[in-house]
């Protein structure tokens, strides 16, 4: 497998969908060499985990920013500072450079989103196997529906005409590439990703926002959003909304965790609509503050314009909060007990969220049918679709020589 | 006729906010205790300020107010920073302390937190305002005559209530809007009062030597004790030169290496050459002079940027939020009768919390940014907002609605 990033350093969802899925291939038998573009300490027994990088290059460090540039630093001393783009070619040459020497047997290329795309196609080139390539996000995803960046564009688009088989984490990704890159439907397999439960790290019994606790106890209730604040997450219309939830429930507190490059833009917007005091902003979190960031939330919102699956809503859910989503993301498809908004509907949204706000009893109930829903939910079908989609290739490619 | 300098210089440090978080929020309310290498610590500020600035100059001044009977001085100074140099630098309040007690320096009113309590509340405004007068009479044992808004904020309404509370003088910004064709160089007295006299700032004297001295590029670089002396003597028709500035103008916005304390050092033997030139305080040019025109001044004025108005503090949406979700705390607050409590919300008033939250130096780069101790102004909001919830967790705490 081809794949950017595993945890713990991972960017975002996407490390995240990739460990567990591998860890339940791996559980079913699948024999698994997943190689990243980084050199890094990975605690992973289920699978070989090999780095594909320049030679000379000791160590690597990556700045935890998405798409950020790394620095590679070589073992002669000198470094260098590397853009996407340039890491993509590294990557894309290492990875021919491993496969021209190797003597391991592969079966199958999988490849996990355009940055592994090109060093997927030199590898079918090379070692001529079926190209299974998983869609987790296309262009038009991370750009917040405009047309995105034309030169990945066009990486995706190459990709997926010479794939021999396209996973899409949802229906909804599933479409746009169809729509986008005209490519036929029936070579595009939905795969839901899921969660794995075992790895949820339980609560304690003491929320670290102490006074968000105090607020609740005065009647106050919240609405957290966990997110990347970046154009495609929507935030500008969730803060519209907010500023007509608290002219209704001035009781109501947004709580934004998460870092990104629309950060002050967000802070000016909150202030500009007059709602500072019920708008907090904590900065990107991790481990307990992170978890009590769910926690602490009367109704998690995912407002994304468009949002190929949307894990954080499945640990909205697990750590006890309902979730009110875009009819544009992934996940709404697996979870139907959810509030659910087109994005561009300030004033839906707002509706929902009010009504949350001043009836617990719709709150409580929508956790209740959403946490049997997503109780439901293991990686087991995901595991199972790609275990049949690799071995339907195989025949294909065995039948073909 | 006499001509006077009345300089005039405006003590003040802030007690900054930490880096504050949300998390800090209902655990600890210790907002203003950073640690001590943190850009935002007020004792490593008061240490490095003291050291280059205070202590250096107050020596110089007490020199000079010894070897020149003329020589004299007004200043104002918070109530913030005498609480900080009292807890961190009582060498520095002691040589405040020393200047004072020549008998030739006279101390202007403020308020105590250095606060815009006057546009916001009124009866807040003048609480702090009384707790300022009774602070330098128990340190200084003098009582002010004459008023200074905070950031020299002034308006007819200011110069009015002023009027009413008995001062005989107000300072204000000489901007050439509000004076049109007259000249700072003289008194004037505010529309609408009765017995009140404005001084005016010269902007242009006070800001050669307070932002120009030790700039290399200024054609008039280098500007000495003697140049500016020859500049004011031969000025036609004018009594008095307000030099209004900060105090940290000497030694901390203008180094030691800039040869501003040489300046200084040197200044009143440069002017008292001729026979009819002096110095005064703000009182005495007031009793001096009579006034020469009456200012009519409705929009505030103050002494920050090209705008002269209260832009750098309130000119966007997160400093006026911010300033009026504080004060909407007041009812509670006063309520509670807790002196800690009131207090932190007192010294959540004061001005810069507000100024470091201005955006307009992200556009031109300059003197705001020289003064925050925070990387940009959204991380002083947000600090200074975290404060604000731990304010009302602690009223919640007290069992008040909110």
């Amino acid at each position: 497998m081809l794949g950017w990033e595993l945890p713990p350093h991972n960017s975002g969802g996407l490390g995240v969908a990739c460990y567990q899925l591998c860890k339940t291939l791996a559980d079913k038998g699948a024999d698994i060499e997943f190689i990243v573009p980084y050199t890094a300490q990975h605690d992973i027994s289920f699978m070989k985990v090999t780095a594909a990088h320049p030679q000379g290059v000791a160590a690597i460090q990556k700045s935890g920013i998405a798409y950020d540039s790394y620095r590679y630093i070589y073992a002669d001393g000198h470094d260098e500072v590397v853009d996407i783009y340039g890491q993509q070619a590294l990557y894309e040459n290492a990875v021919d450079k491993m496969l021209e020497h190797t003597t391991q047997e592969y079966e199958v290329i999988h490849a996990h989103d355009w940055l592994t795309f090109r060093a997927a196609l030199r590898a079918k080139e090379r070692i001529d196997l079926p190209l299974i390539v998983h869609v987790h996000s296309v262009e038009r995803d991370r750009a917040g529906g405009g047309l995105g960046n034309p030169l990945v564009r066009e990486i995706e688009a190459t990709t997926f005409l010479l794939a021999d088989k396209i996973i899409a984490v949802s229906q909804h990704t599933k479409n746009m590439i169809v729509e986008d890159y005209d490519i036929p439907a029936d070579k595009i397999e939905v795969v839901h990703n899921s969660i794995d439960k075992d790895a949820i790290e339980p609560l304690d019994n003491d929320n670290t926002y102490r006074y968000l606790t105090a607020l609740r106890g005065q009647g106050y209730r919240i609405v957290t959003c966990v997110s990347r604040l970046t154009m495609q997450k929507n935030l500008p219309n969730l803060l519209y909304a907010a500023k007509e939830v608290v002219e209704r429930a001035p009781k109501t507190i947004f709580l934004i965790v998460g870092s990104g490059e629309q950060y002050f833009e967000l802070i000016s917007l909150a202030a500009d609509l007059g709602i500072s005091k019920n708008v907090i902003f904590t900065g990107f979190q991790r481990g307990k503050r992170w978890r009590d960031s769910y926690a602490i939330g009367d109704l998690f919102v995912m407002p994304s314009i468009s949002e190929p699956f949307g894990l954080t809503a499945l640990e909205a859910i697990s750590y006890g909060t309902p979730v009110l989503m875009s009819n544009q993301s992934g996940v709404a498809e697996v979870i139907r007990n959810a509030l659910k908004v087109d994005f561009w509907d300030v004033r839906g949204m707002a509706n929902q969220i009010v009504a949350v706000m001043q009836n617990d009893s719709l709150r409580n109930t929508l956790y209740e049918n959403s946490f049997a829903e997503y109780d439901r939910l293991h990686w087991g079908p995901a595991a199972d679709s790609l275990l049949d989609i690799y071995a339907k290739h195989q025949r294909l490619a065995g039948a073909a020589v | 006729m006499k001509k006077a300098i009345v300089l005039y210089l405006h003590v003040h440090q802030p007690f900054r906010v930490r880096h504050y978080t949300i998390f800090d929020a209902g655990h600890q309310h210790n907002y203003f205790d950073a640690p001590y290498d943190d850009r935002t610590s007020n004792e490593r500020i008061v240490h490095k300020v003291a050291e280059k600035s205070y202590i250096p100059t107050n020596r110089r001044l007490l020199k000079l107010l010894q070897d020149y009977p003329e020589f004299r001085l007004s200043i104002s100074i918070t109530g913030t920073v005498i609480e900080q140099l009292e807890r961190w630098a009582p060498e520095a309040l002691q040589s405040f302390k020393d200047i004072v007690a020549t008998g030739r320096v006279e101390i202007v009113a403020e308020t105590y937190h250095h606060s815009l309590a006057f546009f916001y509340s009124r009866e807040e405004f003048e609480r702090q305002v009384a707790m300022h007068r009774q602070k330098v009479q128990d340190v200084f044992g003098q009582t002010p005559k004459v008023f200074r808004n905070t950031e020299l904020a002034y308006n007819n309404d200011v110069a009015y209530w002023a009027d009413q509370a008995g001062y005989k003088g107000i300072l204000s910004e000489g901007w050439d809007k509000v004076l049109g064709w007259r000249s700072p160089n003289f008194v004037y007295r505010p529309s609408y009062t009765n017995n009140i006299r404005l001084l005016m700032k010269n902007y242009k004297l006070s800001d050669d030597i307070a932002f120009r001295f030790g700039d290399r590029n200024w054609a008039e670089w280098p500007l000495t004790a003697a140049k500016f002396s020859h500049w004011l003597g031969s000025t036609d028709g004018a009594t008095n030169f307000n030099l209004f500035m900060d105090y940290e103008t000497f030694g901390e916005h203008q180094w030691d290496e800039s040869g501003i304390f040489n300046f200084l050092e040197h200044l009143p033997q440069e002017w008292l050459q001729q026979h009819d030139h002096t110095f005064m305080t703000v009182s005495e040019v007031i009793d001096a002079f009579e006034p020469v025109d009456t200012v009519d001044m409705p929009h505030t004025v103050t002494w920050a940027d090209t705008e002269r108005d209260l832009s750098a503090w309130l000119g966007n949406a997160m400093q006026t939020s911010a300033i009026q979700d504080l004060y909407a705390l007041e009812p509670a607050v006063l309520d509670t009768k807790d002196s800690t409590l009131i207090e932190d919300w007192r010294k959540l008033q004061t001005s810069d919390h507000f100024y470091y939250m201005c955006t307009k130096w992200f556009n031109d780069g300059d003197i705001h940014a020289y003064f925050s101790p925070y990387a940009n102004p959204y991380d002083a909001f947000i600090a200074f907002m975290n404060a604000y919830h731990d304010m009302r967790f602690r009223l919640l705490e007290k069992g008040v609605v909110l």
